[in-house]
């Protein structure tokens, strides 16, 4: 990990997924799948419900560990220390400051109900362990949350609990939660679902922002109409494996795979009357 | 208060009745009617159909102005009186009834001895009900560990304090000498001693009273507490854990928290509980408030009087600890809620505020 050199954005947040499998009990779910993710890339996973596509984006942070294959970012494993020919599962703290590198955007919001939108924010950069950097002073973490929540478009809303705010504002509570730790890669799983399309745009828009930002971003949507927007790569996946992936251009308008064809046909036209 | 005016509003066509009569006639909507008479009405015609209206749909007057007037709900008036009247009578007969010796009961209330007992119980209360949770905490995490020892061994703790008597408990922890007559600490199977000493004269009435209070606490308190920990939402410790957060701060500062909320009530049940069950050690000969009275009516004979003594206080230590539940549980409510639930005091304000006279003249 890049743990001295503060190296400019765009490079940093390779991630580099290799061979991955992953069983629940005996239903193998995960089948064996490679992805690359250029730094400062926009990967958009998407796919029928049951593709596991989020199983994917939580292996990324070690919340589900794969049964096989590996996770490199930056070229570093996640969750595992080389030993020998064997990969040694890290100790619980080193996976904590390995996470911190990587925010996470919940479907369900999961912000914590019981603090305040600036608590949420400002909680983790207190206590987590980063690598090479020192844990924030409570004030600096409050300046730190401000400004992210003004990024959001929250900054008046920072002593609201997340019960009083609509979703959107609580998704976009959450986002700034993800970036207070300066992640080098943030992923989104199914980050608009929970909503009502009229709250929808308020996300996207920030998440736009944020593409544009040189931050790695792996989202996971059934929003075609912005994955063709925001998009470097789009990853279709069906039935734990990835059918197809390339540019939004091509694999939206000339799919190669009769599977994507078919899934694209459905989809894509309500999406588009956004 | 939607309902009075709905229902004032719906009345109109042929009467324009004040707003305090309301009509059972749910069945004409006027379409312009303001927002709050929100019922759909039947014809299922939007307001914008316009043209087509039959005037007689239309509201006669504009009532936007008019003070709104709560249902008159006669029952729970009579429902009141008859409570009334039932307290009444209790009250009347503790008062005059001479048996009750109330006299007595002032006489023994705040007596020297009494309120060292008082003391006493207070005292166990706090040190095995503090003791009891804390240990309960770490039994609670024990059980939803991922090691299958430590599942096993706090769900044995609990299975073996919860099947046994309080009494029983209390005797075998004060005739532990008999058991064992020296307890040490050393390495086991060595002879290497750090401490050592003989079991009755480290068994004392009060230890025996607090172990035997404490272990059987927190053997029902880590069933609580597991299930407040149980109620709180799986995504709430994944967030965490993705946002690099400690486990141990997970716990305490994210975890916790929520639970409380479901911890609270039980938990109160339960100290409460204790504060009672604290006179069972009277069987230790502990002089506890409990105990105290036993002794004061085996030499006065004036047992019933003595006995409410005994109760009255219990009554008042019951009545604090429910204040403290209330602000307690009020505190942990933060953000569960979009707005906090009034305090009495609150509430009482309000009740004089909005029943306050009514001004008949309220309307333009």
């Amino acid at each position: 990990m890049s743990t001295t050199l503060e190296a400019p954005a765009a490079t940093r947040g390779l991630v580099e997924i290799t061979k991955v499998r992953k069983s629940f009990g005996p239903t193998e779910v995960l089948k064996g799948i490679s992805l690359t993710v250029e730094p400062g890339g926009v990967a958009v996973i998407v796919g029928p419900s049951g593709s596991v596509k989020s199983t994917l984006l939580r292996t990324i942070n070690h919340l589900d560990k794969v049964d096989a294959g590996f996770i490199a970012i930056d070229g570093e494993l996640v969750g595992y220390r080389v030993k020998g020919n064997k990969l040694h599962e890290l100790p619980e703290r080193d996976i904590l400051k390995q996470r911190t590198e990587i925010g996470m955007v919940f479907q369900n919001f999961n912000l914590f109900p019981h603090l305040t939108a600036l608590e949420n924010v400002t909680e983790a950069p207190v206590v987590a362990p980063r690598p090479g950097k020192p844990r924030r002073s409570q004030a600096e973490a409050r300046e730190r949350g401000l400004e992210l929540l003004d990024r959001v478009g929250l900054r008046d809303r920072a002593d609201a609990y997340p019960r009083q705010l609509s979703g959107g504002q609580q998704q976009r509570v959450a986002i700034a939660r993800a970036l207070a730790l300066d992640p080098k890669i943030l992923l989104f799983d199914e980050p608009t679902s929970a909503l009502d399309p009229e709250l929808v745009n308020e996300v996207l828009d920030v998440i736009r922002e944020l593409a544009k930002s040189g931050t790695t971003l792996i989202i996971v949507t059934h929003e075609m109409g912005f994955a063709r927007d925001v998009a470097d790569t789009v990853v279709f996946m069906d039935q734990g494996q990835i059918v197809e992936q390339g540019k939004p251009q091509d694999i939206f308008t000339n799919p190669q795979e009769e599977r994507t064809r078919s899934f694209f046909s459905k989809v894509i036209e309500p999406a588009f009357n956004i | 208060m939607s309902s009075a005016a709905t229902r004032t509003s719906q009345s109109i066509p042929e009467a324009p009745s004040p707003p305090e009569a309301p009509s059972p006639s749910e069945a004409q909507s006027p379409p312009e009617a303001p927002p709050t008479t929100g019922t759909p009405s039947p014809t299922g015609a939007p307001s914008s159909a316009g043209p087509a209206r039959p005037a007689e749909l239309r509201a006669a007057v504009d009532y936007a102005d008019y003070r709104l007037v709560p249902a008159r709900r006669p029952w729970r008036w009579v429902g009141t009186v008859l409570v009334s009247l039932g307290v009444a009578a209790v009250v009347w007969s503790l008062a005059t009834n001479p048996r009750w010796e109330w006299g007595v009961v002032a006489q023994w209330f705040t007596a020297k001895s009494v309120v060292n007992g008082l003391l006493e119980t207070l005292k166990l209360t706090a040190i095995s009900g503090a003791l009891g949770f804390i240990l309960g905490f770490i039994l609670a995490l024990m059980r939803l560990s991922a090691s299958p020892l430590l599942v096993s061994v706090s769900w044995t703790f609990s299975w073996i304090f919860r099947s046994t008597p309080l009494l029983v408990q209390m005797l075998l922890w004060y005739n532990l000498g008999y058991l064992y007559e020296k307890i040490s600490l050393g390495i086991p199977f060595t002879d290497i001693r750090f401490f050592e000493a003989q079991t009755t004269t480290l068994i004392s009435q009060f230890a025996a009273a607090v172990l035997g209070l404490t272990l059987n606490q927190a053997a029902y308190s880590a069933e609580i507490i597991r299930g407040g920990i149980l109620s709180v939402d799986q995504g709430q410790l994944e967030a965490a854990a993705a946002l690099g957060i400690p486990a141990w701060r997970r716990s305490t500062r994210i975890v916790l928290p929520q639970a409380m909320r479901a911890i609270l009530p039980t938990a109160f049940n339960e100290i409460i509980g204790l504060v009672k069950g604290t006179s069972i050690v009277y069987v230790l000969a502990y002089s506890e408030l409990f105990y105290t009275v036993q002794v004061i009516y085996n030499r006065t004979q004036q047992v019933l009087p003595l006995l409410l003594v005994a109760t009255l206080w219990y009554v008042v230590i019951t009545s604090v600890l429910s204040v403290f539940q209330y602000y307690i549980e009020r505190h942990y409510s933060k953000g569960a809620v979009r707005t906090l639930p009034l305090t009495p005091l609150q509430k009482a304000r309000k009740f004089f505020a909005t029943h306050a006279p009514v001004n008949t003249a309220g309307r333009k």
